[in-house]
């Protein structure tokens, strides 16, 4: 019982969190809280085979299921918080609650008086028993769950299959297509300039420098650019300008005292 | 040993689970909530079977477990296709049927 009064109010907390947090990664952490607290709930309740299924099973391959999803479908794919329905929310509060409330009374209510304890049924072993039950009592519902799983991954298949519509580019057609680009629209025909050679800086979000001095878009990622994560150029001469005035104020310091005090500062450039 | 305290998180976190699917509005996040709805029942009947001194709580926990992953492969798929479509994972946006 420790265990529970332990996990319990975790496992309560971390749900309600499900209820208010805005990025959906943050609900799927909340959940893996919940499903791990029940798994040790599970183990409490001398169910070892449940423990185990629902650690592999549901924090591991259903939850993973939700993280790719969110993955695929852009994890800042936040929640709005605009009510589509008025009045909505405050009324699914209001039946949440009263829902709670008849639930928990009702069950409160209830006396059950000492539990009769799993240690009989487990006595060959909790997986062998439940083993026994579910290939003698429970078989046709167990060969009814193959067809269930065939169906859904068939069905996950037709889903998630896209026809292509459009034959798949070789490598010729994209050369010969490079080629006519570069013949009508005057595009370059080598390969985009890499990032990240402006001076100092050395990151794929840095743009590279051309030879008048601007820096170039091409040379950067698209999506940076949408994100808006790139170095801009004026920040980047303000991190100049600052160092040639330390580079410059060494020198006037350094006159009088040392020669190699300049030559220290100016290396890292 | 007394089961009651299971069965009232199991109803908190059923109740919880219910108010996110009618408030929530991004679509995964409102499977998650079933997902939780599940997970409460599947309590329930862990601490009914350890009640009544036999396993078949704990069956029916396992079969609900199956039919959950069969449901979220279906349903996660639905989302993907609907996302793909109409570049939104909201619930709200699905709505072409209405009209």
């Amino acid at each position: 019982m420790i265990a529970f009064w332990i996990l319990a109010p975790v496992m309560v907390i971390a749900a309600l969190g499900l209820l208010f947090v805005r990025k959906a990664v943050h609900a799927a952490l909340l959940l893996a809280v919940v499903m791990m607290s029940l798994a040790v709930l599970y183990a409490a309740l001398d169910a070892p085979f449940l423990f185990a299924v629902q650690i592999i099973v549901y924090t591991g391959a259903i939850l993973m299921l939700f993280l790719f999803v969110l993955m695929l479908v852009g994890v800042d794919a936040s929640d709005s918080v605009v009510e589509t329905i008025r009045g909505q929310r405050v009324l699914a509060i209001v039946a949440g609650l009263l829902l709670g409330t008849v639930l928990v009374l009702g069950v409160g209510q209830l006396s059950l008086g000492g539990a009769v304890g799993l240690g009989r049924a487990n006595a060959p072993g909790n997986i062998e028993a439940l083993a026994d039950i579910l290939f003698s009592r429970y078989v046709f519902a167990f060969e009814t769950t193959s067809a269930l799983l065939i169906t859904a991954a068939v069905g996950a298949m037709v889903l998630a299959h896209r026809e292509r519509l459009v034959p798949k580019p070789t490598q010729q057609s994209l050369a010969a297509q490079r080629v006519r680009d570069y013949a009508e629209k005057g595009t370059h025909l080598g390969p985009l300039p890499t990032p990240g050679v402006f001076a100092r800086h050395n990151a794929v979000d840095t743009p590279a420098l051309l030879p008048d001095g601007t820096a170039s878009e091409a040379s950067i990622s698209r999506v940076l650019a949408a994100r808006g994560t790139v170095r801009s150029a004026p920040a980047l001469a303000e991190d100049i300008e600052q160092m040639q005035r330390s580079i410059g104020g060494a020198r006037q310091a350094g006159r009088d005292s040392a020669v190699p005090a300049s030559t220290e500062e100016e290396t890292p450039a | 040993m007394s089961i009651t305290p299971y069965i009232v998180l199991s109803a908190i976190l059923f109740t919880i689970g219910c108010v996110g699917v009618l408030t929530r509005r991004n679509a995964i996040v409102v499977f998650m909530c079933v997902e939780l709805m599940l997970n409460a029942s599947n309590l329930a009947l862990a601490a009914f079977s350890k009640q009544h001194g036999n396993l078949d709580g704990q069956v029916a926990a396992f079969f609900v477990m199956v039919v959950a992953a069969a449901e979220v492969v279906v349903g996660l798929a639905i989302i993907m296709t609907i996302f793909r479509t109409r570049r939104s994972a909201s619930v709200d946006d699905a709505s072409l049927l209405k009209y």
